[in-house]
């Protein structure tokens, strides 16, 4: 795998793999020294075009963790603000010689054509409403350390599907996995069509009871005014998951950030079915892993750039 | 009118020349057999018997196992002067014209600043008569600077030559307003080219709403957007007795209501482009925004075959590129940012031939008969190669593999949807109103030989 750009191109055993290289991650992460020296001497480049805590921060932890150098490169601030163009930023940023661009654009296919552009291997940290892989890796993470296998698990994607760039990356991960999935929300929200991705539709949340796991999805202030729904209130109403519509033996997931009170009630964020820290938390491991398998794994190793520090260094090796 | 009365075109030397044995075929003047296609003095002196016409001073071209047909007429292109002359300009789109076949063009109104007054229109025939290769009429557009409230002086606009009305690039949401220049055409004349699309239901949609547009999360254009439209525009054209032509078609349900309005008498004509007649938004799936991004969008394959059906029978009278250059920088961005739009000129009959006529889904002379269908709609004779007529002929071997970009292009723009693919069948020679508009070259060194 040299670029990690949707979950689309990936098979199940690719997801397996990160998902395992993740596990061993879990461990480094309990020691007193949390950091090892796989990619000491190599770069990595955080390149956000869109605002983000939980993606740039352990995406930048990540790279840390493994002993790269960071550039972390934010729009607002930079020259893109110049109006430079992302082929051009690209271009500069890879004259550094980076192992990796860790890429969040606007814009559906902006990953894509990064890798085009340069010849590190790049991570697509979200890319308009499209994919958002790291997303949804870290979500199978979650649910297959909590379940042990998502074979014949029900999951329930509730919310402003067309919006969400999480809902379609995790639709197809969990597809992938063997999972059961259906997308719930106001018929405006919902893409027509979805349902060729392998997934059933639903309006409104009767059924909803039937699953193991409802991931809930972030409710945009924005949408109100596009008409997508009438008021908060309403779609709180038809759609706020809380815990007279959550039964215990369910698993509730949300990627953050949360608007509390609008698509999850107060109580059911801190009900102990909320998965939702132990889907921070794996967000840390997850992106190791997806940096490990992209630079240091693989074909015995083999990377793009041979440099001198190149060389990865196994796990467990202090720092 | 003849194309030489009505457009413009660059004086050159009338070509005299016999084109030997070649396979003639004009479906509408019930031509289809191996003739000396003799051309002089601006028109076609004759089709001789093969091999009969007298070579006395004439270049003779060896045509044997070659195609002639009527020249091609494209309805809807882009040259992009004035304003953006670093994607197009006359000598350069002219020329790609002529490099596909094409003897005659019209150049649409959204320029910077659109062509809306009669200065606009002067200037530009007067570029025409400079620098171009095959004849060229101008549109004028429908409302003031395309903003769709007020009309322009059309009767004006109509005395210096515009060859008709379009806002293309936006179509005219005020039906108030779309009712008045119905109205007014009974005064100024001229043809309304519409480009049907309710913004508000296209919104921020960058590609065909549906399962494809579902899997990338881009925000769809819906069917519905174009069909109410021609469905609008249709009704009031009824209304008031007025003519309309609706540009590029795209969404099976438009291709509906354009038959439907035929079958009521509406005077309506209508266009389908090459790209959306050979791909689908399966396309799309690349996000490449090079090839798939365009205004309408390419959309699905139940609408590709109304396209085909509405070609077959008569819906759609006239094949159109929509040919719309644009430079790298518009196009090296992410899809949903590009800039929408393809070059088409130089490789409509080719793809067209390769995609719907080798396989066997239309009749080599039906594609012939639509790729010049587009100048009837704007008054202007059809090409033809019956004796006597102007001389409008295209040359082409139906057999020629080529690579379309190969050897660049003769447009300024690069923006082909068909870039890198491998077509069969090639325009080797046009000559459009007399002249000799365009030679491939490794055909000209052959005849040569």
């Amino acid at each position: 795998m040299k670029h990690l750009l949707s979950i689309e191109q990936l098979s199940r055993g690719e997801i397996e793999a990160i998902l395992d290289r993740a596990e061993s991650f879990a461990e480094v992460g309990r020691r007193d020294i949390k950091k090892v020296p796989t990619l000491r001497g190599r770069t990595v480049v955080s390149l956000f075009y869109e605002s983000s805590t939980r993606t740039s921060s352990s995406f930048d932890l990540a790279a840390k963790r493994l002993s790269a150098d960071l550039i972390s490169v934010k729009a607002a601030g930079s020259s893109v603000e110049k109006g430079e163009s992302l082929k051009d930023t690209v271009a500069t940023l890879s004259a550094y010689d980076p192992a990796a661009i860790v890429i969040r654009h606007p814009y559906a296919g902006a990953a894509q054509m990064v890798a085009g552009w340069t010849p590190a291997a790049v991570v697509n940290a979200g890319d308009g409403k499209h994919e958002h892989p790291s997303q949804a890796l870290l979500d199978v993470y979650t649910l297959r350390r909590r379940l042990g296998s998502l074979e014949g698990i029900r999951i329930w994607i509730v919310g402003d599907v067309l919006h969400s760039r999480v809902a379609r990356s995790n639709l197809i991960a969990f597809a992938r996995m063997g999972a059961e999935v259906t997308v719930c929300g106001p018929p405006t929200l919902i893409p027509r069509g979805i349902e060729e991705l392998g997934c059933e539709v639903s309006y409104s949340l009767d059924g909803v009871e039937e699953a193991e796991v409802v991931y809930a999805l972030r409710m945009q202030q924005e949408r109100m005014s596009e008409s997508f729904v009438p008021s908060l209130r309403e779609y709180a109403a038809n759609f706020q998951i809380d815990t007279r519509r959550l039964n215990p033996r369910q698993l509730l997931m949300h990627p953050g950030p949360v608007n509390r009170g609008v698509e999850l009630s107060g109580e059911a964020i801190d009900s102990p079915q909320s998965l939702i820290a132990e889907q921070v938390a794996a967000g840390l491991v997850v992106r190791m892993a997806i940096l490990y398998e992209l630079l240091a794994g693989g074909e015995g190793g083999k990377t793009a750039n041979q440099g001198e520090g190149s060389q990865p260094t196994p796990i467990g090796t202090p720092a | 009118m003849s194309l030489t009365d009505a457009l413009d075109i660059r004086a050159g030397e009338n070509a005299h020349l016999i084109l030997r044995r070649a396979t003639v075929l004009d479906p509408v003047a019930g031509i289809d057999a191996v003739h000396d296609v003799v051309v002089r003095d601006g028109e076609v002196a004759g089709l001789a018997g093969p091999g009969e016409a007298d070579a006395e001073g004439a270049e003779v071209v060896a045509a044997e196992g070659l195609h002639a047909f009527p020249a091609f007429f494209d309805p809807h292109v882009h040259l992009r002067t004035p304003g953006h002359e670093h994607k197009e300009d006359v000598e350069t789109g002219t020329r790609a014209a002529a490099a596909g076949g094409y003897c005659g063009i019209l150049a649409m109104a959204n320029t910077q600043p659109p062509v809306s007054t009669a200065a606009d229109v002067s200037a530009l025939r007067e570029q025409a008569r400079a620098g171009a290769s095959v004849t060229v009429g101008f549109l004028a557009t429908v409302t003031k600077a395309m903003a769709g409230s007020e009309l322009t002086e059309m009767v004006e606009l109509r005395e210096a030559g515009a060859v008709g009305f379009s806002d293309d690039g936006l179509p005219i949401t005020d039906a108030g307003v779309m009712r008045r220049a119905l109205q007014y055409q009974h005064l100024c004349g001229g043809n309304i080219a519409l480009h049907e699309e309710d913004p508000r239901l296209s919104r921020d949609g960058a590609m065909h709403e549906g399962p494809v547009s579902a899997a990338l999360g881009v925000a769809g254009i819906p069917s519905v957007s174009e069909s109410t439209m021609v469905a609008r525009d249709a009704a009031l054209a009824g209304y008031e007795n007025a003519r309309i032509h609706v540009q590029h078609l795209s969404a099976a349900e438009s291709v509906e209501a354009v038959r439907a309005a035929k079958a009521a008498g509406v005077m309506i004509s209508a266009e389908a482009s090459p790209h959306h007649l050979c791909l689908t938004d399966e396309a799309v799936r690349s996000l490449d925004p090079h090839r798939a991004k365009m205004n309408p969008p390419l959309r699905e394959e139940r609408d590709r075959q109304a396209l085909i059906e509405g070609l077959r029978d008569g819906t759609v009278e006239c094949i159109a590129t929509d040919h719309a250059p644009h430079q790298p920088e518009e196009k090296d961005v992410p899809f949903e940012q590009a800039a929408m739009g393809v070059t088409g000129l130089e490789t409509a009959f080719a793809a067209l031939h390769t995609e719907l006529v080798l396989p066997g889904v239309i009749d080599l002379s039906l594609l012939v008969e639509r790729l010049a269908g587009g100048a009837a709609p704007f008054d202007l004779e059809r090409p033809t190669l019956a004796p006597g007529s102007e001389a409008n002929v295209v040359l082409c071997d139906l057999g020629a593999e080529w690579t379309v970009g190969e050897d660049g292009y003769e447009s300024r723009s690069a923006n082909s949807w068909c870039a890198d693919q491998t077509l069969t069948g090639r325009v080797l020679m046009t000559v459009a109103a007399g002249q000799v508009a365009f030679r491939l070259r490794s055909f000209s060194l052959g005849v040569a030989a």
